[in-house]
């Protein structure tokens, strides 16, 4: 199954009908997954901002309230939808789409579990490893911002478009950050696909959680990964895309029922996806230890256990980031904009260079105790050499 | 290669519809949405030839950032609201259009020139040959000096564009 379609784009080759159809399971899985896992999310989010504001949060539909992003959805289904008289009705009507369905697709990508066998036919617990593997994540990243932009212009309406022109700056701003922040663990791993990173983090023992998985020796891009990854989906503290008081609502506010739905889907389905890619670059994927008295080759530990280390490592990166929408104040714009063009984006590409010169010095067998702390000290420098160009607000007032 | 051959077609067809709606829309925006069309097509074309890296380069880089930046600048500068038919066009329309047809011209007989006989064979080589391990290092070894020249090219049209947007 691996780089399916770029061998083979037609699928002339030796591509039989259980390929096919281990191809289609896994997509409907997939996609499944992503429209459960954003309403227990949605849910969970809920309940738990409830519980640290000493609130019951939803509680009705179901047990523990559990049913109440299926209700708020099927209320949104039947809901009149209205359009404004100047909007562009066929760009108006594209843009969700634009924004749901590469929020759907950036999951692909992700390695779920580990290699398994079906049918006599080895496959990856994934939908694609393409060779290109992150950058398609970025790529579909590229196009989600055309449903915020369309959808903000579309509208034929003042407020829209200054939320769409507000929400495009400040995603093409972080997603130059995010792409530096990821090149700090390429260059480590030596190649862009997902497998192929997530099999360079593989369990050998304990110490593994801090030599092998890229957490510890890529710090700083995961630090800068994961602040991008919060700007690039719009998550509080940098959810200034929806800013109701200065810009009634956002990009989506002309749009109503199953329309609007399908924003805040593709929202919620890039938070998971970005935490997936989080779990896969910097926290080994499903990686993990097996269960030590069951036999290594049982499904208990080829199937059950990867997927199960996987969905824990994405339950704790989804519990912080609900942690981190429950305490942090939304951010101000002109700092959220001076934070990545004047802070991220010179830090991840500092941290990228610093990490290529150790990573050429180890395999060059260099003595790393002395190039490492020249390393550093480079980067320090560069840095302040950056920032003293960089012109204070109030030299910024005097050239206005 | 029937199937390719037929995919080609399609994608051939579907990339000159949307190039024509680009110069024969009459709102911005809308053309901007067409090229985004072609550029996509490019890159099915791309996948096609099993140049699958340089399929998403494209995407990430056209799609997801010149035609973005492309949008941003009509939203933030001409009155984006309101469609004037007679804005998008001019009298040179017809001039466009030999010129068009002449380039197109050219580069057909060039390329048929070029790998007229050319043939493809499809295989793991040209998966490896399209590998994003394959290009890094013809882009870093064999091609480092042409590679930073439009660098820096570029970097004189950045500092060019800073110093003729700035007032002082």
């Amino acid at each position: 199954m691996i780089r399916l379609f770029a061998a083979d784009p037609l699928l002339t080759g030796d591509i039989d009908l259980t390929v096919l159809l281990i191809v289609i399971v896994k997509t409907l899985i997939i996609f499944v997954m992503l429209l459960v896992g954003v309403m227990l999310y949605i849910w969970a989010m809920r309940k738990v901002i409830a519980d640290m504001q000493n609130r019951i949060g939803p509680q009705k539909a179901g047990p523990f309230g559990i049913l109440q992003s299926l209700a708020d959805g099927v209320k949104l289904f039947f809901k009149e939808q209205s359009e404004p008289a100047g909007s562009d009705h066929r760009v108006y009507l594209l843009a969700p789409y634009l924004s749901i369905i590469p929020a759907f697709l950036a999951f692909a990508i992700v390695p779920i579990g580990g290699t398994v066998s079906i049918a006599g036919h080895m496959t990856e617990l994934q939908l694609a490893d393409p060779a290109i593997g992150v950058l398609f994540l970025l790529a579909m990243s590229g196009i989600g911002l055309y449903g915020m932009m369309l959808a903000g212009w579309s509208s034929g309406s003042k407020y829209p478009l200054i939320g769409s022109v507000r929400a495009s700056a400040q995603m093409l701003s972080y997603e130059a950050a995010l792409g530096l922040a990821i090149v700090g663990v390429l260059v480590h791993s030596g190649t862009l696909s997902t497998r192929a990173i997530v099999n360079q983090q593989a369990w050998t023992g304990a110490g593994s959680i801090f030599t092998d998985w890229y957490w510890l020796p890529a710090i700083g891009a995961f630090v800068i990964f994961l602040i991008a990854a919060l700007a690039e989906t719009n998550h509080p503290p940098f959810d200034l895309v929806e800013a109701e008081q200065e810009l009634t609502g956002g990009f989506n506010t002309e749009y109503t029922g199953i329309r609007f739905a399908l924003f805040y889907l593709a929202e919620f389905m890039n938070v998971i996806t970005m935490s997936a890619i989080a779990v896969t670059l910097f926290l080994g994927g499903p990686n993990g230890p097996g269960l030590g008295f069951v036999a290594s080759d049982s499904w208990i530990n080829t199937w059950f256990m990867p997927i199960f280390w996987f969905f824990l490592k994405l339950m704790v990166l989804l519990y912080a980031t609900v942690w981190v929408r429950a305490s942090l104040p939304r951010m101000r714009y002109d700092r959220l904009m001076d934070f990545s063009w004047k802070v991220l984006i010179e830090s991840a590409f500092l941290w990228a260079m610093a990490t290529g010169a150790i990573v050429v010095g180890r395999n060059e067998g260099w003595n790393l105790w002395i190039l490492t702390p020249a390393v550093a000290l480079g980067a320090f420098l560069i840095y302040f050499v950056l920032m003293a160009c960089v012109p204070s607000d109030k030299e910024l007032e005097e050239i206005r | 290669m029937w199937g390719q051959q037929v995919v080609f077609w399609l994608l051939a067809i579907a990339m000159g519809a949307a190039a024509i709606g680009v110069v024969r829309s009459r709102d911005v925006v809308h053309s901007v949405l067409f090229l985004v069309v072609v550029l996509a097509g490019a890159a099915a074309q791309y996948i096609l030839l099993a140049a699958e890296f340089v399929a998403w380069v494209q995407v990430l880089i056209y799609i997801g950032a010149v035609v973005v930046l492309f949008l941003f600048g009509v939203m933030l500068t001409r009155s984006p609201m309101g469609h004037d038919s007679n804005r998008l066009d001019n009298d040179q329309r017809w001039a466009a259009g030999v010129v068009a047809l002449l380039i197109f011209g050219v580069l057909t007989a060039l390329l048929v020139d070029a790998f007229g006989g050319q043939q493809i064979n499809f295989g793991p080589e040209l998966v490896a040959q399209g590998s994003p391990q394959a290009i890094g290092s013809d882009l870093f070894r064999t091609f480092i000096v042409p590679f930073e020249v439009v660098s820096m090219l570029l970097l004189a049209a950045l500092v060019g564009a800073v110093v003729m947007a700035r007032k002082d």
